[in-house]
């Protein structure tokens, strides 16, 4: 059984927007600079009204890999982990699982989008190859 | 340019695998064996240092803390602490050189004990952050959640981008591999002692792509000790005093393993730099190389940070034979952590201090005097540069 994340003030709209099917990214209305880790201030200003918006929850994979090895028990494997730089959120990207699509055919540069996998109270965020 | 402080003896358990034995008994026996090496007895010992402090964020991550080593051993000290949010692993022996060159101890005694081989089952895995806890915080709570639960995944996915750009194989990391355990062969110390041949290599199950089973260290049961002495205190050792030239701590991008622009970099990148710009020496002056091989994908990342060769040229550099038995740029000569077990970087300083006091044996660098450690994957980093004159 995977961990869940801690839902605090920061990251608590990131975990569960995918309730509504959003992927929301943390967003400084200041200066407009995404922010991922999310941050309840801006790392790039220092403002402090920092919002979570909505993205198109579509991107490009810039590296992935294949885990092979169950590193708890009842883990499947092997499956694939994108990591995929953001449309419309500069500089941010999101690692997670890859599904419906054999992992041998993850590659760079490929498109994906976001669905999302509810376990108890969060969304996470897994990635779909673009037909 | 070099700090007023030195590296005056280092000290290792029997390390191994499965060993049952509690950690404090590792600890003490490696505390004897680097007051020996430094010709010190206890009551010279004025400060001690650790990472992380006692931690039980994975299991035998880090069973002791400075006070609980303080206690056992009878300690008097000036100074004392555990760096668990430093740069690298190497981040105790930083703040040890920081404590004597401002003259708040003498004689630092640092260390690293783990059990990481006896406490790990299939459901509690070694370094596998927060395993066994319902809800994570803090910057794994991204990655573990998400099913990317081992180190492996994160430096798989750097490998993977790195052979994208510049067309490294599995071919040029099992050169890495098998060249430690080269190595090896030569160090008793070492865990890992069959011969290891690139199909051995190539034949080992896949962790996580490109990583196969080679390309990972081994987790052991084991302590490490390294005194970090006053450059005056050092004088009067048993032992040339090795300076630490300098050392490097800069990190100019996020704490995450996937945000950082250009993954084919990683904070051992700005740890070097930081490094270079604070001594005269360079790479060609570098006799003994210490670089982190917690995964075989660091060492190249570490040799391109430390500008032996440029970006993107480590795979011509190590099928070159650079880095291996004979080669002009020896890496972890005493096995690393992929053949000699992961002490989290201490090891592998203890090792280029054994090449710098001539202590090598069948692996002894001919007339080594400058060394480069750099501990570290992602963006964990420290660097240090130490000589014997």
């Amino acid at each position: 059984m995977r961990p869940l994340p801690e839902l605090t003030p920061e990251n608590t709209a990131f975990w569960t927007g995918g309730a509504q099917g959003d992927l929301l990214i943390a967003r400084c209305d200041d200066c407009n600079h995404a922010i991922h880790p999310p941050q309840l201030v801006c790392p790039k200003c220092w403002g402090t009204a920092v919002k979570s918006r909505a993205v198109p929850g579509t991107g490009t994979v810039y590296s992935f890999t294949v885990n092979h090895q169950p590193w708890a028990p009842g883990m499947a494997v092997p499956f694939a982990l994108a990591v995929v730089d953001l449309d419309e959120a500069p500089g941010v990207r999101i690692t997670a699982e890859v599904v419906n699509a054999p992992p041998e055919t993850v590659h760079i540069g490929q498109r994906m989008r976001a669905v999302f996998h509810a376990v108890d109270d969060i969304w996470f965020p897994q990635w779909e190859p673009v037909q | 340019m070099s700090m007023n402080a030195a590296i005056t003896g280092v000290g290792m358990s029997d390390i191994g695998r499965k060993t049952g034995r509690p950690a404090m008994l590792h600890l003490v026996e490696a505390a004897k064996r680097a007051l020996d090496s430094a010709g010190l007895t206890r009551a010279d010992i004025d400060g001690i240092c650790t990472y992380p402090g006692k931690a039980d964020n994975s299991p035998g991550m880090s069973p002791l803390g400075t006070g609980e080593v303080r206690n056992a051993l009878g300690l008097k000290t000036r100074w004392h602490g555990a760096i668990p949010d430093g740069p690298s692993q190497m981040a105790p022996i930083m703040v040890a050189a920081m404590a004597v060159a401002t003259g708040q101890a003498r004689h630092v005694l640092c260390f690293r004990a783990l059990t990481e081989s006896s406490s790990q089952t299939a459901a509690q895995r070694a370094s596998i952050p927060g395993s066994g806890r319902a809800r994570l915080g803090g910057w794994y709570s991204y990655l573990v959640p998400a099913n990317a639960m081992s180190a492996s995944n994160w430096a798989g996915w750097m490998a993977t981008r790195y052979f994208h750009e510049f067309g490294m194989t599995r071919e040029h990391l099992g050169m890495v591999a098998t060249g430690q355990r080269a190595f090896a062969r030569h160090n008793p110390a070492s865990v890992m002692q069959a011969p290891l041949t690139m199909e051995d290599y190539l034949d080992a199950r896949m962790i996580s792509s490109p990583l196969g089973l080679f390309d990972c260290d081994v987790p052991i049961d084991g302590a490490c000790v390294v005194i970090v002495s006053a450059a005056d205190a050092a004088k009067d050792c048993a032992r040339a005093p090795l300076t630490i030239e300098a050392m490097g701590a800069a990190l100019e991008s996020q704490e995450t393993w996937d945000q950082r622009a250009d993954l084919t970099t990683m904070g051992a990148h700005d740890a070097c730099a930081d490094l270079w710009s604070r001594t005269d020496m360079k790479p060609t002056d570098i006799d003994v190389l210490a670089l982190y091989d917690g995964f075989s994908i660091f060492v190249p990342y570490w040799l391109e940070a430390f500008g032996f060769c440029g970006h993107g040229e480590a795979k011509d550099f190590i099928a070159e034979g650079h880095i291996g038995p004979g080669g002009r740029y020896p890496v972890n000569t005493g096995g690393g952590q992929l053949s000699g077990g992961r002490l989290h970087g201490f090891g592998l300083l203890h090792e280029a201090c054994t090449q710098l006091w001539g202590e090598g044996g069948g692996r002894q660098v001919k007339d080594a005097k400058a060394a480069v450690c750099g501990m570290g994957g992602g963006f964990i980093a420290g660097s240090m540069l130490i000589r014997r004159d």
